[in-house]
């Protein structure tokens, strides 16, 4: 957060520093666009899992409010009322920097174990928030994408390391 | 590895006020969408436009995965024919035969259908299907079962039509591009459609469960009205759908409720008919009220 324009001698990052994470966010997003007629949810959330990644990689790369415009394009992919995803990212935001505070130690089981409470009650949360008043949806459909998605995650961590040191390299 | 100390305020104003306002601009955005979540959830049409666009943006996308996704099945299922191709074919045959003769039974019936309808004056007026279209897609990570169809606005499909597979009812249209739009499917929480069990001739109620089956319930109470295996089809109560399309199958009764599964598989169905939104014929006008 500290403003790179106070600093003359500071080196301006090259535009791909800035992208990649954006542009890889809204990839995993766009996995709502995967051809396949689904008729329960059986993909895991992409797009919120590579948003978990990459915060819990370069905790100090995004700003608390960055999860509001992908939140906003992930609304618009998925088919949900618009405002879901916002409030839902940008409040995991907020928890995460509070948990930054708080941990004292860290590792990849952590790390996981963090991403997995957060993408399950986020995942729940979606449900609770998109749908119609007299809806009968089971809440149990939230099952399979959540377990996917949790195994899923160290591989995505991995993607989005990768896709770290290729962004960073000189 | 101990946690590193990002954010760390340290002495600089600058730093600190910096920190702050990013925290500020979060909870005054998770306000605005608090905000705009009411206001999509009270008018599901606001936005139509900018949600229009984002489905036919991702029509491009899918129509080109679907092309491929459809062209590997059909290698596969060239494949297949040529296995046991000859017992095939010797069971084919005998199989056409038998439909030969129940084609002909089946012309017959439908010959005295149409000279009884004559006899009675009896006209349908059940609305015919403005295009085809084919199903393109769906959102496989939301919590909303929606599926993509490739026609829009441009070719006339506005929101609350009807659409079916030759096997049954698909759903409706539920928002539009102008090439592409999505359909509300009959397994989505928001679908409620005024059923008649052919049976016995109850109307009934079917709405979607969210995991790939419907919810039947009787509009009279009392009784066990549902057995295994009834089949539901549009009753054309209230409009919207025209009358006797298939719906769903019943699979399990639970007291005078009945669980069901669509007969229509979005994902089978290559191709599906839009209608137009069906109003039923007023047969006695409204009484006009007394001045």
């Amino acid at each position: 957060m500290i403003s790179r324009r106070a600093n003359p001698y500071a080196v301006q990052p090259p535009l791909r520093t800035v992208l990649v994470p954006i542009l890889s966010t809204l990839a995993g997003s766009a996995m709502g666009f995967l051809p396949v007629i689904a008729t329960e949810p059986i993909v895991p959330p992409c797009g919120l899992m590579m948003l978990l990644a990459w915060r819990l990689l370069r905790p100090e790369m995004w700003p608390p409010w960055a999860a509001l415009p992908l939140g906003f394009a992930d609304d618009l992919i998925s088919g949900h009322y618009l405002g879901t995803s916002m409030i839902l990212w940008t409040i995991a935001f907020l928890v995460l920097e509070w948990v930054d505070q708080v941990l004292v130690w860290r590792d990849g089981w952590i790390e996981w174990g963090i991403a997995s409470v957060a993408l399950v009650l986020i995942v729940f949360g979606a449900w609770l928030l998109s749908q119609p008043a007299s809806s009968l949806t089971s809440m149990f459909t939230i099952l399979p994408q959540s377990i996917g998605a949790i195994l899923l995650f160290p591989a995505v961590l991995r993607l989005t390391a990768s896709l770290d040191r290729w962004r960073l390299r000189r | 590895m101990a946690a590193p100390r990002h954010r760390r305020r340290g002495f600089s104003r600058r730093v600190q006020y910096g920190l702050f306002a990013g925290y500020v601009i979060a909870i005054v955005g998770v306000m605005l969408a608090i905000g705009l979540l009411m206001l999509s959830r009270f008018d599901p049409r606001a936005f139509n436009t900018l949600r229009g666009v984002v489905v036919d943006a991702g029509a491009v996308f899918t129509g080109l995965g679907r092309a491929g996704i459809r062209s590997g099945n059909e290698a596969g299922e060239v494949f297949d024919a040529y296995v046991a191709a000859g017992s095939q074919n010797a069971a084919l045959k005998m199989e056409l035969a038998k439909q030969r003769r129940a084609v002909i039974g089946a012309k017959i019936v439908a010959a005295e259908n149409a000279r009884l309808k004559r006899l009675v004056r009896l006209s349908e007026h059940l609305p015919r299907p403005i295009l085809s279209a084919r199903l393109i897609g769906s959102t496989p990570t939301g919590q909303r079962r929606f599926a993509i169809l490739s026609a829009g606005t441009a070719e006339g499909v506005r929101p609350s039509m009807a659409v079916r597979s030759p096997e049954g009812l698909i759903g409706r249209v539920f928002e539009n591009g102008i090439f592409a739009s999505r359909v509300l499917l009959l397994t989505d929480g928001e679908t409620a459609v005024p059923v008649k069990v052919v049976r016995n001739g109850l109307a009934a109620l079917a709405t979607g469960q969210g995991d790939g089956t419907m919810e039947i319930r009787a509009l009279i109470a009392g009784g066990r009205a549902f057995r295994r295996g009834d089949l539901a089809v549009t009753s054309g109560t209230g409009g919207v759908y025209a009358p006797n399309i298939p719906v769903a199958v019943v699979t399990e009764v639970r007291g005078d409720r009945a669980v069901a599964r669509p007969l229509a598989d979005p994902s089978r169905a290559d191709f599906a008919a839009v209608y137009p939104i069906f109003q039923a014929a007023i047969t006695d006008l409204p009484a006009q009220p007394k001045p």
